[in-house]
């Protein structure tokens, strides 16, 4: 297990930030950790990274105690904090080997040049930190946290407020570290979970309310499902309620209805095909709808 | 600790810190002690370098706060301190490389003023006629204060994410220190036993008593207590995120 999480509490004081949260990551997975702003996606985070203790509980990473045995925790965790702070005065060399020098890197020039290489930055290399676009600056981040070749990675929202060409790109390079490291990212964006992760952790207000793999992720939460029809005529309504596990039907602004069922594993197009046919109603259209991230983000972690 | 160190000093001559702090030392040592009239050790008359070691003390009020402000502060509002706690340090090794490299920047200031010695030593009549006992003694006390001040320094700058605060907070705790002691201990409601142990507390006493030339291994436990005090203070205010 890269990462393994008992039972974590951390309070602030009065405030209850996470509530004997467990999980375990295996070696080379991407996970993605969801959830809303104040949800104890951060406060994990600093406890996997041995910034912050945790109350009670236990976390190892790398198959180290993150309390009992910090440094050697943190020698194998790379962290790209939230807001990603750097060094602003420093050019991007210079910063990339005082990185280097602080993990005591044999021939530390040639692995910042290597990193440089990676993360596409040989253009910007000889720029001062402060000078770079917020898509570089990420870029940086994310070289700083891979330099020492660790094999735990902690990506704290590492695509927050990019433009569009930026977050694809930074997520091509996420996905193109994460084939050989085991990477924990958090974000409150669902499209990204499914776009980078092979799983996914949602946690609100510091527990965990869905741990399941990100192909799964558009049926979590939901208790039923919904087929969308569209006729070229007008249709006999009491005739397609006939149809069997249909709950209720809405009518649309033209010739299109959508039909609820029960249960979200049933699927009733066949039935409705048959229908059509012995009727003599021509279909335009009919698909099964897909449940929105957003709403099952929402449904998950509005509770 | 290494890592940081370097990198601290690093930073001093990038952000033009480190050389304005060594320029307006010796640049004001230098006026005081050779140009302005009245002052200047050429019109006293002795061949003494005792104008400097008053003068060096004040200065430092104000140029060590300059350089220790930003080892804390800034860190903490660019947000990189929680960077650099993840990595693998304990919190004394950062504490530790970013407070020599402050000092040591405070002592590369104070080597050109070994030309006010050598001048001096070659102005006296008979040549060489100047108390090498108290100069060497004074180095030592200044290098014993600069210590002290980094220290205190590198706590006001740990407790602030704002640079001025942090210069502000430096050079007020440090001006109590120097004279704050003695000048309260000069209250005649206090005379008796009293004044004697608040004036004891007072950096400047012991100052004072190094710069005579005379080693007292009390004066000693003083600069090093006060210092490590300090810097227990700082590890402290790094250790608070822990509760």
């Amino acid at each position: 297990m890269s990462i393994e999480v008992r039972d974590l509490t951390k309070r602030y004081g009065e405030q209850l930030a996470l509530n004997k949260i467990s999980f375990q990551i295996s070696k080379g997975a991407i996970v993605g950790f969801l959830g809303p702003n104040g949800a104890g996606k951060s406060t994990t985070m600093k406890i996997l990274t041995g910034f912050i203790p945790q109350t009670a509980g236990v976390a190892k990473v790398a198959g180290f105690d993150t309390v009992e045995a910090p440094i050697e925790v943190k020698r194998r965790v790379g962290y790209l904090p939230e807001s990603n702070p750097l060094y602003k005065d420093m050019y991007v060399k210079e910063y990339l080997h005082y990185v280097a020098t602080i993990f005591q890197l044999p021939n530390p020039i040639a692995k910042v040049n290597e990193m440089i290489a990676m993360t596409g930055l040989a253009k910007e290399q000889d720029k001062k930190i402060h000078q770079l676009s917020k898509g570089y600056k990420q870029r940086v981040g994310i070289a700083q946290a891979i330099i020492h070749n660790p094999e735990v990675l902690i990506l704290d929202e590492p695509t927050s407020g990019l433009d569009p060409n930026q977050l694809d790109e930074i997520r091509k390079l996420i996905l193109k570290i994460g084939k050989e490291k085991t990477v924990l990212l958090s974000t409150h964006i669902m499209q990204e979970v499914e776009a980078m992760c092979d799983r996914v952790i949602i946690i609100n207000k510091g527990g965990i309310v869905a741990d399941n793999l990100t192909s799964n992720m558009r049926k979590m939460g939901i208790k039923e499902a919904i087929v969308v029809v569209e006729f070229s005529n007008k249709i006999n309504l009491d005739e397609l309620k006939k149809i069997s596990n249909v709950q209720r039907i809405e009518q649309g602004n033209t010739n299109d209805y959508k039909l609820f069922l029960k249960d979200s594993n049933l699927d009733i197009r066949h039935e409705i095909f048959q229908m059509a046919v012995s009727h003599g109603w021509s279909i335009l259209a009919m698909q099964m709808e897909e449940r929105d991230l957003e709403g099952v983000f929402k449904e998950l972690t509005n509770k | 600790m290494k890592a940081i160190f370097f990198r601290e000093i690093n930073s001093f001559f990038s952000s033009m810190i480190g050389f304005l702090a060594m320029g307006f030392f010796i640049t004001i040592t230098g006026l005081m002690l050779w140009f302005f009239p009245e002052y200047d050790i050429l019109s006293y008359g002795y061949s003494t370098l005792e104008s400097f070691f008053i003068l060096a003390p004040i200065l430092f009020l104000f140029i060590i706060p300059a350089i220790t402000m930003r080892l804390f502060s800034e860190e903490k509002q660019m947000g990189t301190l929680e960077w650099l706690l993840t990595k693998p340090f304990s919190d004394s090794d950062i504490l530790l490389g970013k407070y020599f490299a402050s000092l040591f920047i405070v002592i590369v200031s104070l080597l050109p003023t070994l030309i006010y010695y050598f001048s001096i030593y070659q102005l006296g009549y008979p040549k060489g006629n100047i108390d090498n006992g108290g100069v060497i003694g004074s180095y030592f006390g200044l290098i014993l204060l600069a210590s002290t001040f980094c220290a205190i320094g590198l706590f006001c700058s740990s407790i602030t994410s704002n640079q001025i605060v942090a210069f502000i907070l430096a050079a007020v705790f440090s001006a109590l220190f120097f004279w704050g002691f003695e000048m309260v201990s000069k209250f005649s409601s206090l005379e008796g036993s009293f004044d004697y142990f608040l004036k004891n507390l007072g950096i400047s006493y012991h100052y004072d008593s190094i710069s005579r030339g005379v080693l007292d291994t009390r004066d000693l436990i003083y600069f090093v207590s006060l210092t490590l005090f300090f810097l227990y203070l700082t590890h402290f205010q790094l250790e608070k995120r822990k509760v």
